[in-house]
């Protein structure tokens, strides 16, 4: 089954990359249609194995929902976040107070993780400099508000864990 | 011109804005992190604008597919770049500015290496 | 086309200070981060060509830039961590 799903979507990223329809006609292109469709076959059958069997568990639309509420907040974080350094960039005393900080997170699939990770480094002020394996990150914050670990974890985190919670857990 | 490719250069004007500013901050910042800091963010929101906007002027399917598609690889890979890179160079010894208020890494940081040792 | 070479020396002043910084960075640290954020903004380059000139490949090269500066970055900051490469 994951062989199947890792051919089918490796299939229609090749198909968007190489885009092989004749510039001028218009006609689809059968030759490298067919290389590419054996070529997925064979990533396939090779990698399927690699991929972790379960995303975790719960309803797929919910979960795909979530998501789509995801993208447009991590998007207004992101605006703001450089907006933030651009104000810190042309302010001729840059208006700095760096540090790092340490923070819990309660999330525990490493999927979810991983991306709570990323979604920090974007977002205002702060980034991702390690992880452990039981829960604690340690962040750059570029304007340390608060060097205690529950108040750096409610400004940090909490606003981004509920809704990966309802993705990936 | 039409509607759509003005829309499309406003798009890559800003990007534009925001790559300057991210890589003013390299220039401006004093130590690694907050450089790392400000450029990753910057950086990565111009760049993405700039396909974006890109993918808006030309419409044509072959370019503005390969352009979303760089956009999220980019989104996806920059920051996991930027956690590295901050790691590597904590352990390698670079300490952080001397006005920084807190430094919780540094007990972790001996930990990894008194790790590493032994598995050597 | 006025237009395009003022968004091209917007681009170019940020390939400059990145240079700045790859020559005067004080630490090797500096140096990588700095070879980091140049590869970014080429693909922004790129783009531009593409734009230009109408042609598909360019974004090819852009994706095949991003990968390519994506494993130079974590290669890099593997040898900084003082790891070698099949750890």
């Amino acid at each position: 089954m994951r062989k199947i799903t890792l051919t089918v979507f490796s299939f229609i990223v090749w198909f968007l990359l190489v885009w092989p329809f004749d510039p001028l006609t218009g006609d689809l292109d059968v030759q490298s249609t067919v290389a590419g469709i054996i070529v997925a076959i064979f990533v396939g059958l090779f990698l399927g194995d690699r991929i972790p069997r379960k995303l975790g568990a719960g309803n797929v639309f919910k979960r795909v929902f979530w998501l789509i509420v995801y993208v447009p907040m991590f998007s207004w974080y992101v605006i703001l976040a450089n907006l933030d350094v651009l104000y810190r960039v042309i302010h001729p005393d840059m208006p700095i107070r760096p540090g790092i900080v340490k923070v819990k997170t309660t999330l525990t699939n490493p999927a979810g993780r991983a991306m709570l990770a990323n979604s920090i480094t974007l977002t205002p002020g702060t980034m991702t400099v390690d992880i452990t394996d039981d829960g604690y990150l340690y962040i750059h914050w570029i304007n340390v508000k608060s060097e205690d670990i529950e108040e750096a974890t409610r400004h940090i985190v909490s606003k981004f864990e509920g809704v990966l919670r309802r993705i990936f857990e | 011109m039409s509607s759509n490719a003005i829309i499309g250069y406003i798009f890559i004007t800003i990007g534009a804005i925001f790559d300057f500013f991210g890589c003013m901050g390299l220039v401006r910042f004093p130590d690694v992190y907050n450089r790392l800091q400000a450029a990753t963010k910057c950086v990565t929101l111009g760049t993405i604008f700039i396909l974006i906007g890109t993918a808006i002027v030309t419409a044509t399917p072959a370019i503005a597919i390969k352009a979303i598609l760089c956009a999220v690889f980019i989104v996806l890979t920059s920051p996991t770049g930027a956690h590295a890179l901050a790691r590597g160079s904590f352990l390698s010894g670079v300490n952080l500015w001397d006005k920084s208020v807190t430094n919780k890494f540094k007990e972790r940081a001996e930990e990894i290496k008194a790790q590493r040792g032994e598995a050597r | 086309m006025m237009f395009m070479y003022f968004i091209a020396s917007l681009l170019a002043a940020a390939c400059f200070m990145c240079l700045y910084r790859i020559g005067h960075g004080p630490t090797a640290s500096d140096r990588t981060v700095a070879i980091d954020i140049l590869g970014t903004v080429v693909v922004g380059f790129v783009c531009l060509s593409a734009i230009v000139l109408r042609k598909d490949f360019y974004m090819n090269l852009a994706i095949a830039w991003a990968l390519v500066s994506f494993i130079g970055t974590l290669a890099l900051s593997k040898h900084l961590e003082g790891r070698r490469f099949d750890e």
